[in-house]
């Protein structure tokens, strides 16, 4: 992948490394991980819309599969790491189906919103109506509406008695985010990535170029899924129970919220809208004064009508505006200097 | 036979709750391509002002009939006022901003009501047919679904407001030539879509335990009804209302409740793969 290596990279890299190091010591890493897990969750649906253009209302389909396939897998197994493989696999190959249906079908904005959001609705029925113990794969109940607890967490491969929790499932999340985030930003640099934002801007002419719009879309929409799985995964790991919760539309509208308050069509916006919009309702969820969902509800109406850019392009022009000048006319100076040009002459 | 009669009750009661609740989303989607994801809050606040009026000592039928529909259609103007008017012709950025807005109610009735389940009792007793029991509510509700759909048809076809309403719909442009504001009729369009989803909700109020989450429980529901049912408002929410009622209802009664639910949503699924313009993008073309 050295081809795909910029040195822009380096610094974030850095930066990245040193945050993963000093971040426990400001929040604790029980709340660390999870919010580690929501960025992973807003990073596989901002790079499906925000540089696919797919606006998927069912993200939280995929993260919900790859949690249950984690948790079943695991306890049909007894280790950890087949099942986190498990996690991955599953839901990107649903998505693959899916998304199959959806692109060969020509299926745009509206209607892929709607099948998106009806297969979680699904899901999430299918899920809360499976209590009783007919209800089997393998030895896995899935318990309907309380979910599954009490499956094998992570644990070191080979060594299925080594488990890796509290500061050590931090720091996988944490560098599973990065590798992540470097996969997403390598993958939008190869010409499937260019093609995909291609796409984005304009479908027409991109397929009348030669290129399989179709086929494209639906292995980027998987890509998403697989993201979104391994979050998923991660997630059940964390919370140690998985539930039908996990489908619910709260949660793929939250997934949506992440990336419009974050930015769309920029890596960094929906992990820092995921992670800061999660620790928000952390520290809310600790006041009984005003209920949670107003605040939520009242930030995405507030970004809709006033900032849909989203929170990381407005301080990225905001820096160019004030800094970029500087260095423009500084640049401007210098090379003015050099010549000996001056304005008045 | 008894049991025929009862099926037969139960798959027009179905569909004529599937057209009830989305009556007020075809009005705001079909004429004004506004997605309002919070058409579910408003039919539940439908639902909490019918219950609060009636513990204020208001006849259950006036409540249902008359106060609910006007408070959530006032309420529905004043979301218009605020923020839908700002949106009109973003598609996804309308989505998003009702989406925030129904977390939003949520929130807000939560902290009102409370997060526990209110009911009243159901106004009309039910009777028996040979063996079985009929609630004779829904003869109520399926009376009321044809009455709104009747009379959504004559205001559209056969008034001047609903003139004006459907040529502003097509050519907002030549509306305001001849002298109408779009904006008025937007207004008042966005209006008695609201006041449709208010009185859904009412009507349906004594039948369910309310939530204050129990908007999301009719949103996709409607969503899909009305996606399905393509460009022609009426004959499309019929249709499709229709279909889905009769897959619902046939597959409650040979599996389970909640397998009718999940046939629904698969039925919506492969129909809008079939026909993605919806039922009427492809038949009665051209029908109000």
């Amino acid at each position: 992948m050295t081809g795909l290596w910029r040195k822009q990279d380096l610094p974030v890299l850095v930066i990245a490394l040193i945050g993963i190091w000093l971040l426990p010591f400001i929040i604790s890493t029980y709340t660390l991980t999870v919010l580690m897990v929501y960025g992973m969750l807003g990073l596989s649906l901002g790079l499906i819309w925000g540089f696919g253009g797919i606006l998927c209302f069912g993200q939280a389909a995929f993260f919900g599969l790859g949690a249950y396939t984690y948790a079943i897998a695991a306890i049909n197994t007894g280790e950890s790491t087949a099942p986190m493989l498990l996690a991955i696999i599953v839901p990107a190959a649903f998505a693959a189906l899916l998304g199959a249906m959806i692109f060969y079908g020509q299926l745009t904005d509206v209607y892929l919103g709607v099948i998106t959001l009806v297969v979680t609705l699904i899901l999430f029925r299918l899920m809360n109506s499976t209590a009783g113990p007919q209800y089997v794969i393998g030895n896995a109940r899935l318990g309907g509406f309380n979910g599954i607890p009490g499956f094998h967490t992570l644990n070191i491969p080979g060594q299925p008695d080594r488990f890796i929790w509290g500061d050590g499932l931090y720091h996988v999340c944490a560098f599973a985010l990065l590798i992540v985030f470097f996969f997403v930003t390598w993958l939008l640099r190869t010409s499937f990535g260019r093609i995909a934002v291609g796409i984005r801007e304009n479908e027409t002419r991109i397929s009348l170029m030669g290129y399989d719009v179709r086929a494209r879309k639906t292995i980027l929409f998987s890509i998403g899924a697989a993201i979104a799985g391994l979050a998923g995964a991660l997630f059940a790991n964390w919370g140690e129970i998985v539930t039908p919760g996990l489908f619910s539309l709260g949660q793929s509208a939250e997934i949506i919220i992440w990336c419009i308050v974050g930015g769309l069509g920029t890596r960094f916006g929906p992990i820092i809208g995921a992670a800061g919009l999660a620790y928000l309702k952390f520290l809310l969820g600790q006041q009984a004064v005003i209920d949670n969902a107003i605040i939520m509800g009242l930030i995405l109406v507030v970004f809709v009508l006033f900032l849909p850019k989203g929170v990381v392009p407005a301080v990225v022009s905001l820096w160019h505006s004030v800094f970029g000048r500087r260095a423009a006319r500084r640049k401007t100076r210098q090379r003015r200097a050099r010549t000996g040009w001056t304005p008045h002459a | 036979m008894d049991l025929f009669f009862v099926i037969l009750v139960e798959i027009l009661y179905a569909i004529a709750s599937l057209a009830l609740i989305s009556a007020g989303l075809a009005v705001v989607f079909g004429m004004m391509k506004v997605i309002n994801l919070a058409h579910g809050e408003f039919i539940m606040l439908g639902g909490y002002t019918t219950i609060t009026a009636v513990n204020l000592g208001v006849n259950v039928f006036i409540a249902m009939l008359i106060i609910a529909p006007l408070v959530v259609g006032l309420i529905g103007l004043l979301i218009e006022r605020l923020i839908i008017r700002h949106l009109y012709g973003r598609l996804v950025d309308t989505m998003l901003a009702t989406w925030g807005l129904s977390l939003f109610l949520v929130g807000m009735v939560t902290m009102i009501f409370g997060n526990t389940t209110t009911s009243i009792t159901t106004p009309i007793s039910g009777f028996a047919v040979g063996g079985y029991q009929v609630n004779g509510y829904n003869f109520f509700i399926i009376f009321i679904a044809s009455v709104i759909l009747t009379g959504m048809y004559a205001v559209l076809t056969t008034t001047r407001f609903g003139l004006i309403a459907r040529g502003a719909m097509q050519r907002p442009d030549i509306a305001a030539a001849l002298g109408y504001s779009p904006d008025r009729i937007y207004m008042a369009t966005f209006f008695c879509g609201s006041a449709l989803s208010g009185l859904a909700g009412a009507v349906l109020a004594p039948l369910v335990g309310l939530v204050p989450t129990s908007g999301a429980a009719y949103i996709a529901k409607a969503f899909i009804t009305v996606i399905a049912g393509g460009p022609s408002l009426i004959v499309g929410l019929i249709s499709s209302s229709s279909l889905f009622g009769l897959v619902n209802q046939v597959f409650t009664f040979a599996v389970s409740p909640v397998f009718g639910e999940v046939a629904l949503l698969v039925a919506a699924v492969i129909l809008l793969r079939l026909l993605p313009q919806g039922v009427t993008g492809r038949f009665f073309k051209g029908r109000m």
